[in-house]
């Protein structure tokens, strides 16, 4: 800072350049740990996708494993043309599907009874949903084991190593946390507007498909995409309920069939789990903001 | 016939009363407004009329049938909400119609009474938009048509205009009367502004408490309310209230403020205050607009005094001077160009004849 | 009363009676309904498993004789349930910190970027929260293989000896915890970086005429406003990474020699694959009073933002 006596204008730009200097700085700093931890974060699944470009000749040669010298599909269309794997592909897909619509059929009523109407016990409901959330399917899977076997031998059902019983226990996973999702989002659609339709002559299940259900729509699609998400991934049930190939689900296909013995077809393997992670993540790329809305509405909006 | 009658109607929450007893009987097409502070128990009664609230004791009547257990939609009425409650995701037109496609009316039927109430309230351009797009202003008219679509018996309007600027509330005040005026039907109207009350009423009802402290048109309660609160209450700026006693002199009454100002009792009023002589805890009521600057020619029952102006407020048509006597604030409202300046001595005139005597340890007005 | 006795003249008063019709028609029967399929669930797939899998940790291993308490004294006898216990904790708690730490200072950084950029970065960082965790875990289980370890080939390359990932028992549970670590920041990343945004930047600022520097902001500020969704969101991830099944399962399957063994993975080996149920249902059980502590936490800081929202 030099002349001060000179013109009291010039002493401003110098202190106002050391502040954009510090602003600069922490923009910097920013940008370098960001590039740091999203090389962090993206390194596994990049890595993924170049193994399975790789021949399984160029996997053993122990070239530099970073980089892809013969990029190749062979490993796609091997698994995209093996019965086998399109199995466990549609296994996965029809499992998914079925138990997202059986998640928002009991969730949409529960969440718009929870939030709106009042009736006895409503609390503790609400209360008892949010605990059953934080139930693991680690506590639950071994006492369901013995469940599907005693349906079994009382009524005959097939339940163990049929990919159908698995309809059946997903929801208990995916519920909770879609209820809780959707009683946020009902929640925040003003009383006013029940009281509307209620003198416009709604009864309550009209006021739920012709008014709610609209307005409310993101909050739906996030807990759909939730849903689908987290039956896509399940693989402690399956694995513990599955075991012949036919039955399988993907990503207990692609751990338990791809590791044949002491022979592994990195290859092969690595765009299995790359193909098993397309669903997810090309749902992502398209609605990420539901995706995050869904995440943050649950614990937020408390 | 559209007539509400309600009939000892108590509401209590839990074990707190909101509503304590109310009798009230609206004429049909009669303009009523429910009118008090906050936490009055207006705006539940309202919706006790509605059916959006239980009632917890006594009865509501529209037309002869008593209506405790009906559900709303049966009761025939329409409610404009304070926040317009439009639905979002459905355009104007969709709005207005809901509560006709609900009960599977034909489609021209609807058409007609849509565009018919969008033209009472000028809103036929704005048909296809949807709530997002429109002005406070505009949404509330939207609300106000989904209410005239259904043709109820009873309009019920819940603090509809609290929710607007000042200027657009004025504008909007004068829309809701005019639209009265062509669709003559009974209305309830709730809000806790009391020129909104003044301006739109046939009939006011001063609320307190969870009690009615008064029912009168609004030109009845403003020269003869008939408690402490409904004196204070009704009129801008609010009446000025100065413990005051009644005495004796020479077979005439007064009213003394204090050893320097005494006022002469009106001559109609004698008989009416002589009982009151001596007696303690009395308050002389007078509102700002009857105290004046001192003009030419003196009025009967006007009275002259001096006081000190502590702070004096240009509102341009008037000017408002606020000075103490016996420790209370008083109003009064002059010519702007009387001369009012504070800090200086200033002669005002009280205009007696609009004088109340009120007994503040039962709050009647004597 | 002019009314008052309108009524009681006789003038023709209709009133209406609660009949079956209106009271299937009530608010409370319909939301009781709607709820009907949520608590069914809950009660007949959850409450009801929770509730026999305390029954069958009693039973013997064929499930025909009652033994009460003695899978549990067979346990509590056993060196490896010790192992299981301390290598649950252990885990659960540097994996949730870290994930906790990286989540906090992350959200910083994109907070601090142009609003522009947030959306790309956010969007790329949650990538490893998306992947279905049993995929993302084969592809951590080919970076750690003992022969084509692609970080290996690095070291090497470098002067660093080759690390035995999986192999070694203290490079085994570093690993499984990393894999945690990687897979979880993210989700602590999105939730802190929406609460940050909901602390009123004029604090900042006044912190800022204050003369406070960035640590002091985070310190006096930041945190305390945040106390309760970190608390929240720890607690719900200790839950959560506790019971943690995926990882572990294909990354070591619990060894080398059961030394990264969780409750999950050996009750699964336990209960399915060596078919003792009762005997897994016991481990299993043991998970129950940490969640419950756990639970009640939460439960408690939920209830305050209510609260003090």
């Amino acid at each position: 800072m030099t002349t001060a006596t000179a013109t009291t204008g010039q002493t401003r730009p110098v202190r106002q350049a050391s502040m954009q200097r510090n602003r600069r700085w922490a923009l910097v700093w920013s940008y370098v740990f960001l590039v740091l931890f999203a090389v962090f974060f993206l390194m596994p699944p990049i890595y993924m996708f170049i193994t399975s470009l790789k021949s399984s000749g160029e996997v053993s040669a122990i070239t530099n494993p970073w980089w892809v010298y013969h990029p190749t599909l062979e490993n796609y269309a091997a698994l995209l043309g093996s019965s086998t794997f399109m199995t466990f592909f549609r296994n996965s897909a029809v499992v998914a599907l079925i138990v997202v619509v059986v998640t928002m059929l009991i969730s949409i009523p529960a969440a718009f009874a929870l939030s709106r109407m009042k009736f006895w016990g409503s609390a503790t409901l609400a209360t008892g949903v949010f605990l059953t959330y934080l139930v693991p399917d680690t506590l639950l899977f071994i006492p369901m084991f013995k469940i599907f076997a005693f349906v079994h031998e009382y009524t005959g059902i097939e339940l163990i190593n049929h990919w159908w019983a698995l309809i059946i226990i997903y929801p208990t996973l995916t519920v909770p946390f879609a209820t809780w999702i959707l009683i946020a989002y009902f929640a925040s659609i003003p009383k006013e507007l029940d009281e509307a339709a209620l003198i416009d002559g709604a009864g309550y299940l009209q006021m739920l498909t012709m008014i709610f259900i609209p307005v409310a729509l993101p909050g739906i699609i996030a807990a759909t995409i939730f849903a689908f998400t987290v039956a896509w991934s399940q693989f402690l049930y399956p694995l513990a309920f599955t075991t012949s190939a036919d039955q399988l689900v993907l990503p207990v296909g692609i751990v338990t069939t791809l590791i044949k013995g002491d022979v592994y077809n990195w290859g092969q393997i690595m765009t299995g789990a790359l193909l098993g992670a397309a669903p997810p993540l090309i749902i992502y790329a398209f609605l990420m903001d539901y995706y995050i809305a869904g995440l943050t509405a649950g614990a937020t909006k408390g | 016939m559209a007539q509400v009658t309600l009939h000892k109607l108590v509401k209590n929450y839990d074990d707190t009363p909101a509503v304590r007893g109310i009798d009230l009987t609206i004429a049909d097409k009669e303009f009523v407004v429910l009118v008090g502070p906050s936490g009055c128990g207006k705006s539940t009664t309202l919706r006790m009329i509605a059916g959006l609230e239980e009632i917890t004791g006594g009865d509501v009547m529209i037309g002869s049938e008593v209506v405790n257990d009906v559900p709303p939609k049966d009761r025939d009425i329409a409610m404009v909400f304070q926040n317009y409650a439009l639905y979002p995701h459905m355009t104007v037109y969709e709005n207005m119609s809901f509560g006709l496609r609900l009960k599977k009316v034909a489609k021209d039927e609807i058409a007609r009474r849509v565009e018919n109430a969008a033209r009472i309230l000028d809103i036929s351009e704005l048909l296809q938009r949807k709530p997002k797009q429109l002005s406070g202003g505009q949404r509330q008219r939207v609300a106000m048509g989904r209410a005239i679509v259904r043709d109820p018996k009873v309009f019920l309007f819940d603090e509809p205009l609290s929710n607007l600027d000042a200027k657009l509330r004025v504008q909007m005040r004068t829309e809701i009367k005019r639209v009265h005026q062509k669709v003559r039907t009974t209305t309830v109207y709730v809000t806790h502004d009391q020129i909104e009350a003044m301006t739109l009423a046939d009939r006011v009802v001063v609320m307190n408490g969870g009690l009615i402290e008064q029912v009168g048109t609004p030109n009845a309660l403003y020269h003869f309310p008939a408690t402490k609160f409904v004196a204070g209450f009704i009129g801008s700026p609010a009446m000025n209230f100065v413990p005051c006693a009644i005495e004796e002199a020479a077979g005439a009454l007064r009213v003394r403020i204090n050893s320097d100002i005494v006022f002469p009792v009106p001559q109609d009023r004698t008989q009416r205050y002589r009982a009151h002589i001596g007696k303690a805890r009395l308050l002389f009521g007078l509102r700002p607009e009857h105290i004046v600057e001192q003009r030419s020619h003196m009025e009967p029952n006007q009275h002259a005094f001096e006081v000190e102006l502590e702070v004096t407020e240009p509102m341009g048509m008037e000017t408002m001077v606020f000075f103490l006597l016996e420790g209370t604030e008083l109003c009064g409202r002059v010519n702007p160009n009387a001369g009012a300046q504070s800090g200086k001595r200033m002669k005002l005139v009280a205009d007696l004849g609009n004088m109340h005597l009120i007994d503040d340890a039962s709050g009647q007005v004597l | 009363m002019a009314n008052a006795t309108a009524i009681n003249a006789g003038m023709p008063v209709t009133r209406r009676r609660m009949t079956m019709k209106k009271f299937v028609r009530r608010k409370s029967t319909i939301a009781f309904v709607m709820a009907l399929p949520l608590i069914l669930l809950i009660a007949l797939l959850v409450v009801y498993p929770a509730l026999f899998s305390m029954y069958l940790a009693t039973l013997n291993k064929s499930m025909e004789h009652f033994v009460g308490f003695g899978n549990f004294e067979f346990l509590f006898k056993r060196d490896t349930f010790w192992m299981v216990v301390k290598q649950s904790c252990i885990f659960a708690i540097s994996a949730v910190f870290f994930k906790a730490l990286i989540g906090f200072f992350v959200a910083h950084f994109v907070h601090a970027i142009p609003a522009k950029g947030q959306r790309k970065w956010r969007g790329m960082l949650l990538v490893p929260w998306v992947i279905p965790p049993a995929m993302s875990t084969l592809g951590w289980f080919w970076l750690f293989d003992p022969t084509y370890s692609a970080f290996n080939w690095i070291f090497v390359r470098i002067g660093i000896d080759p690390v035995n990932w999986l192999g070694d028992p203290m490079w085994a549970r570093f690993s499984v915890i990393l894999v945690n670590i990687w897979y979880g920041a993210p989700f602590f990343l999105i939730m802190y970086l929406a609460a940050l945004k909901s602390v009123p930047e004029q604090l900042f600022e006044a912190a800022s005429i204050d003369g406070a520097n960035w640590w002091q902001k985070i310190w006096y500020i930041t945190l305390p406003m945040m106390r309760n969704i970190i608390s929240i969101t720890v607690l719900f991830s200790l839950i959560v990474t506790f019971a943690n099944f995926d990882i572990v399962r294909i990354l070591t399957n619990g060894g080398p020699v059961d030394q990264t063994h969780v409750f999950a993975t050996w009750a699964f080996n336990l209960g399915i694959q060596s078919s003792d149920i009762p005997l897994g249902a016991s481990v299993s059980l043991f998970m129950l009073p940490i969640l419950a502590i756990a639970a009640i936490f939460i439960l408690r800081g939920v209830n305050q933002r209510g609260n003090e929202a």
